[in-house]
C-alpha cells in the first residue's frame, strides 16, 4: 500500500449558505376544510430567519456529499475500543421500520400495540436470561441513563433500609459517565486505584470497604480489557460491608454466553444494545441502555412496567410504590429494542457465544502481532480489547494522537486514544468479532508500517492525516471563541 | 453465524497463532466457577426470512393507523415523514459511524451536527443549542439542573400545565441534587395563571418553567411569565412538545425565555412506540458552558481550511468526571440528523405552512366536535393542534367505544389528572383527513 500526499478531496459549504428565497423541498398535503381564523400578531412569528430555502434536490446532493466526508464502520476497519462498533445487520433496520412498529404511537391503548409489548417483553426475558439477572427495565435511552437509573435504584434500596450511605466507590480506570452518574445521584465519588495488574486491588477495598459506601461500580472486563479475577471475592466484600455491585455492562461483548455477571455477585448492571447487541451507532446515538437486577432490587424498577394482564395479554403497571419513578419520556428507545431482540433471534445461543469467541481471539491476535513493537502497558491476559501505548515511539517525538491521525491515511479509524487515563498515552483496540483475518492482518500491516515511519519519518506522523478532508483542526482556538452556529456572512471562506 | 467474517480455517488460523488449541482458553482469566456449563436458554438462531416473518407477525399485532383515524398527541405527534429523511439516515456513512471523536474523518456528521445546532437555533430564537439529548423529559431534566447551577438556587416553579411524563422524569433526574419542582397548577381557561405563579416566585427559586402549547394545548403567553421570572432573579424555561408549533407561534426567545427545551420528535422521527425521540435545548450565549451534551463548533486547520470539531469539552464527563454539567455521553445522532433533514427540506415556507395546516385541521375538528350534542371545547383561548373536548359522561368508555371503530379518540386525561373524567385530549395533524375528522364526529354523535 502506497500512500502519498494526495490533495484533500472536496468539501462541502454550509446549507444555510445554499439557500435561495423562494425554494422548497416539499409540498404540503392537500387540505380542503376551511382555514383557522388567524391567531392575533402577539402568538405569531412572522419570519424564521435564516431559516434555508432548498429544493429536493439540493437537500439530497448535501446531506449525500456530507456522507462522503464521513469514514463508517460499513466502509471499514473501526477498532474505538470500548464502542464495540460491530456490524449492524441490515435486517434489523427493515423491521424496525415495520409500520406496526415504526407507526405505533406511545399513547396507544395497550390492546392495539399487543405486538410491541411483546418485543418487549421478550428482550427483558432474553437479557435476563444472557446476563443472569432477575428482572430488566429497558427505559434507559442509553449507557449513561442506565448507570444513572442503577444507582439509583441502589441508592433507593439503601434507603428503604433506613440507610443512605454517601459514597460510590469507582475504580480510576472506569468511564467518566461512571463518576458523573454516581454524582447525580447525589453519591460522593471516591476513587480506587488500580494494581499493577490494572485490576481492582482486594485488600484496598477491603481497607476501604466501611459502613458509608454505598456501591461499587465495576466495569468488567475493565476498561483495559482485562477480566476481574477477583470478581467473586470483591462482591462478597462489598456484600460484607453492606454494599451492592454494580456493573458497567458496557463490555459484555467480552463474554456473552461464556458467563453471566448475575452469577458472580453482581446486584445491578447495565449493558449498552448499541455495544453488545449491535444497534447502529448512528454518529452517536441512540443508545439504548436496558438496566437489570437481582430480585431484592426489582420493587425499585422505573415504572410503568411490562406485566401480563387478563388473557394473557400485556399492559403496562405502575404500581409499584418503592420504584424510583419514571426515566423517560415513554418506555425507552423502543426502536433500538425490535433491533435487539432481532440481533439476538438472529445469533441464538450458539451465535452470542461465538461472537465473544470471536472478539477475544481477534483482540489477542492483534496483540500477540503488535506487542514489542508497540509497548503494552499491562501484561494480563486480554479479552475483548487489547491497550498498548506510545512510550515506544517517545524516543522519536511521536505520540499516540500521531499514530492515530496517521492510520487515517491508511483508510482505517483510530482507536480509542488516551483512554483510559491511567495509561499514558493509551490506544486502545477493540476489534470486535466483525472483522475477518484479511482485516485484521492490515491493521497490523498499517501499525507496523506507521511504527517504522515513526523512526523514519516522524514529521509524516506530526502532520498527519494527508489524505483526509481536513487536516488537523485547531481544537484550543475552536474552544476559545466558540462558534457554534451559523450567521449571516459566516466565514465564507475559499473551498 | 453469518454476520462473522471469519471462516473455520481462519478460526484455527488465528488459534494457532496464539499457541490455543481451542477457543474456550480464551477464557482461562474468568474463573471456572463462573463459566457457564450450558447454552444459554434462548430460542434458535433464525435465518433472515424467518426473522421478517417472525416480527412481520408482531408488528401485525398493531392496530394499523392507515386503516384507523389516530388522534393522539401528548408527546408524541404523527407527522408525515419526507422518503429524504429515511433515504439519508440509512446512508452507511451516518448510520455504521460513531461519535465524531476524530473530526478529520468525521467531517459530515460533525458539520450536520453544526447546522442543526443554527437550525435549533433560528427556531427557538436563541443564541446557542447542543447537539440534542435523549428525549422531551430528560432535556427538562436537564434545563432544570442548568438553573440549578447557574442560580445556585433549589427550587423550580412550574407554571400551568407541563406534560405530567416531563415531570415524573424531571423529579427522578433532580430530586437526589436537592432540586425541589413546585407546581403553580393554578389554570385560567386552561392556561397558566400568572397570579398563581407570583404566589410561589421567592427567592430561592431558580427557574419558572413553562410548556408551550402546554399540555392541555393551549397557548401560553411566555412573556409575563419570563417577566415575572426575571423580575424574581429566576430564569424561564420554555418546553417545546409539539416542535411543528415553532414554525407559526413565537419563539421562545423572543417571548423572554433564556433556554427552549423539549422534543423534536415531530420532525422527521417516527413515533416508534415512544422511542428513540429527540431531545433539544438552546440557550442564551451567556449559558453556553453551562449546557449539557455535546456541542459542535467551527474550526480551522493548518492550511486555513475551515471544518467542525466536537468542542468546550471541558463541561462533558470524560474530561470533568464526577464535576460535568451532566453525565450524558452520547447525543442521539441519527435522529438528530432526520431532524435536520426534515427542516431543510421543508424549508422556511414549509415549515410555516405546516404549522398553520395543523392548525386549521384542528380548529376544524374542533368546531365540529363542539357541534355534537353534550360535547365542548374546554377553553375558549387559542390552542395549536391540540385540544381538549368535554364529552358527557365517561371520556374512557367513549374512546373504548371508538376504539371499536378503529378511531383512536385522542387521550383520556383521568389517568393523569382524575378529576378530568368526561376529559379528551385530541390532536389532529396534517395526517388527519377531513374524511377522517368527519367519521370522528359522526361516531362520536352516535355514541351518545
Amino acid at each position: 500500500m502506497s500512500v502519498e500526499k494526495k490533495p484533500p478531496r472536496r468539501r462541502e459549504g454550509l446549507l444555510f449558505d445554499k439557500s435561495v428565497p423562494g425554494k422548497r423541498g416539499c409540498d404540503m398535503p392537500a387540505w380542503d376544510g376551511p382555514a383557522a381564523a388567524e391567531l392575533e400578531p402577539r402568538w405569531t412569528r412572522t419570519d424564521i430567519e435564516g431559516f434555508p430555502e432548498l429544493s429536493e434536490r439540493e437537500v439530497v446532493r448535501h446531506f449525500t456529499r456530507l456522507s462522503k466526508l464521513n469514514y463508517s464502520n460499513d466502509e471499514g476497519f473501526y477498532p474505538l475500543g470500548s464502542c464495540t462498533m460491530k456490524y449492524n445487520p441490515k435486517v434489523n433496520e427493515r423491521i424496525a421500520r415495520l409500520e406496526g412498529f415504526a407507526e405505533a404511537h406511545p399513547l396507544m391503548p395497550v390492546e392495539s400495540v399487543q405486538g410491541c409489548l411483546q418485543v418487549m417483553a421478550d428482550l427483558e426475558k432474553y437479557l435476563c436470561e444472557i446476563t443472569g439477572m432477575d428482572a430488566f427495565t429497558l427505559q434507559p435511552a442509553a449507557g449513561a441513563q442506565g448507570e444513572f437509573t442503577g444507582i439509583k435504584m441502589v441508592r433507593a434500596y439503601h434507603q428503604t433500609h433506613g440507610d443512605p450511605r454517601q459514597v460510590v466507590l469507582i475504580p480510576d480506570s472506569a468511564h467518566g459517565t461512571n463518576p458523573a452518574s454516581a454524582h447525580l445521584c447525589g453519591y460522593r465519588v471516591e476513587e480506587i486505584t488500580s494494581d499493577p495488574r490494572g485490576c481492582v486491588h482486594l485488600s484496598s477495598l477491603k481497607e476501604r470497604m466501611k459502613e458509608d459506601v454505598a456501591v461499587l461500580m465495576l466495569t468488567n472486563p475493565n476498561t483495559l480489557g482485562v477480566f476481574e479475577p477477583e470478581i467473586g471475592e470483591i462482591c462478597e466484600v462489598v456484600h460484607a460491608g453492606g454494599g451492592l455491585v454494580y456493573l458497567d455492562g458496557a463490555n459484555l461483548n467480552a463474554f456473552v454466553g461464556v458467563a453471566r455477571p448475575g452469577d458472580m455477585g453482581v446486584d445491578v448492571m447495565h449493558t449498552n444494545l448499541h455495544k453488545t447487541f449491535s444497534t447502529p451507532h448512528g454518529g452517536g446515538g441512540p443508545g439504548s441502555g436496558p438496566v437489570g437486577v437481582k430480585q431484592a432490587l426489582a420493587p425499585f424498577l422505573p415504572v410503568p412496567r411490562i406485566v401480563r394482564g387478563e388473557a394473557a395479554a400485556w399492559k403496562w403497571s405502575t404500581d409499584y410504590p418503592h420504584s424510583i419513578g419514571k426515566i423517560h419520556s415513554f418506555y425507552g428507545n423502543f426502536g433500538m429494542h425490535v433491533r435487539a431482540a432481532a440481533y439476538i433471534l438472529a445469533n441464538g445461543a450458539a451465535g452470542l457465544r461465538e461472537i465473544a469467541e470471536t472478539a477475544v481471539l481477534n483482540a489477542n491476535y492483534l496483540r500477540k502481532k503488535l506487542e514489542g513493537t508497540y509497548h503494552l502497558p499491562y501484561a494480563s491476559p486480554s479479552l475483548h480489547e487489547v491497550i498498548f501505548s506510545d512510550r515506544n515511539l517517545e524516543r522519536f517525538g511521536v505520540r499516540t494522537l500521531d499514530v492515530a491521525k496517521r492510520l487515517m491515511d491508511y483508510s482505517i479509524h483510530p482507536p480509542t486514544i488516551y483512554f483510559p487515563l491511567i495509561v499514558k498515552g493509551a490506544l486502545m483496540i477493540e476489534p470486535t468479532e466483525s472483522e475477518g483475518i484479511e482485516d485484521l492482518d492490515a491493521f497490523v500491516d498499517a501499525m507496523l508500517r506507521i511504527a517504522r515511519e515513526a523512526e523514519e519519518d516522524p514529521e509524516l506522523l506530526r502532520t498527519a492525516p494527508h489524505t483526509t478532508p481536513v487536516g488537523r483542526l485547531d481544537e484550543a482556538t475552536a474552544a476559545r471563541k466558540p462558534v457554534l452556529r451559523w450567521s449571516h456572512g459566516l466565514g465564507k471562506e475559499v473551498s | 453465524m453469518r454476520y462473522i467474517p471469519s471462516g473455520p480455517g481462519d478460526r484455527k488460523k488465528l488459534l494457532q497463532a496464539l499457541g490455543l488449541d481451542r477457543a474456550d482458553q480464551l477464557f482461562d482469566s474468568i474463573p471456572k466457577a463462573y463459566r457457564l456449563q450450558r447454552p444459554l436458554d434462548l430460542p434458535p438462531s433464525q435465518a433472515e426470512a424467518d426473522l421478517m416473518t417472525h416480527f412481520r407477525e408482531l408488528s401485525r399485532k398493531t392496530l394499523d393507523p392507515h386503516d384507523s383515524a389516530v388522534f393522539l398527541g401528548g408527546g408524541a405527534y404523527r407527522h408525515f415523514i419526507p422518503a429524504v429523511v429515511d433515504h439519508l439516515i440509512s446512508r452507511a456513512e451516518f448510520y455504521s459511524s460513531y461519535t465524531p471523536y476524530q473530526p478529520e474523518f468525521s467531517q459530515g456528521t460533525l458539520q450536520s451536527i453544526f447546522e442543526f445546532q443554527t437550525l435549533i437555533c433560528q427556531l427557538t430564537g436563541l443564541e446557542a443549542a447542543n447537539a440534542s439529548l435523549y428525549d422531551g423529559a430528560s432535556a427538562l431534566a436537564e434545563g432544570i439542573l442548568l438553573a440549578h447551577r447557574v442560580k445556585r438556587r433549589r427550587r423550580v416553579v412550574v407554571a400551568g400545565c407541563v406534560h405530567p411524563d416531563y415531570l415524573r422524569v424531571a423529579r427522578t433526574l433532580t430530586e437526589t441534587l436537592g432540586v425541589e419542582i413546585v407546581e403553580a397548577g393554578a389554570l385560567e381557561d386552561g392556561a397558566a395563571s400568572l397570579k398563581a405563579v407570583e404566589k410561589v416566585l421567592t427567592a430561592d427559586v431558580a427557574a419558572v418553567v413553562v410548556q408551550q402549547p402546554n399540555f392541555l394545548g393551549r397557548l401560553e403567553d411566555v412573556a409575563p411569565l419570563a417577566e415575572a421570572a426575571h423580575r424574581a432573579g429566576a430564569l424561564c424555561l420554555v418546553v417545546v412538545n409539539e416542535a411543528v408549533s415553532l414554525g407559526l407561534l413565537k419563539a421562545p426567545g423572543a417571548a423572554g425565555a433564556d433556554v427552549a427545551l423539549g422534543e423534536a420528535q415531530s420532525f422527521g422521527i417516527p413515533v416508534s412506540y415512544g422511542g428513540p425521540y429527540l431531545g433539544f435545548m438552546a440557550v442564551r450565549s451567556e449559558f453556553v458552558r453551562e449546557l449539557p451534551g455535546r456541542l459542535v463548533g467551527q474550526a480551522r486547520d493548518a492550511q486555513g481550511r475551515t471544518g467542525y470539531v466536537l468542542t468546550l469539552a471541558t463541561r462533558e464527563q470524560h474530561i470533568r468526571r464526577e464535576r460535568a454539567t451532566s453525565n450524558i455521553c452520547t447525543n442521539q445522532g441519527l435522529c438528530m440528523l432526520a431532524a435536520s433533514l426534515f427542516m431543510a427540506t421543508l424549508g422556511k415556507e414549509g415549515m410555516r405552512e405546516l404549522a398553520v395546516q395543523n392548525r386549521a385541521r384542528a380548529e376544524y375538528a374542533k368546531a365540529l366536535l363542539s357541534r355534537t350534542p353534550g360535547c365542548r371545547a374546554l377553553f375558549s383561548g387559542p390552542s395549536f393542534n391540540e385540544f381538549v373536548l368535554q364529552v358527557p359522561g365517561d371520556a374512557t368508555r367513549i374512546h373504548r367505544k371508538l376504539l371499536e371503530k378503529q378511531i383512536v379518540a385522542g387521550l383520556p386525561l383521568a389517568e393523569n389528572f382524575p378529576d378530568r373524567k368526561k376529559e379528551l385530549l385530541i390532536c389532529v395533524t396534517e395526517t388527519n383527513s377531513r374524511a377522517q375528522i368527519d367519521r370522528f364526529a359522526r361516531e362520536l354523535g352516535r355514541e351518545l
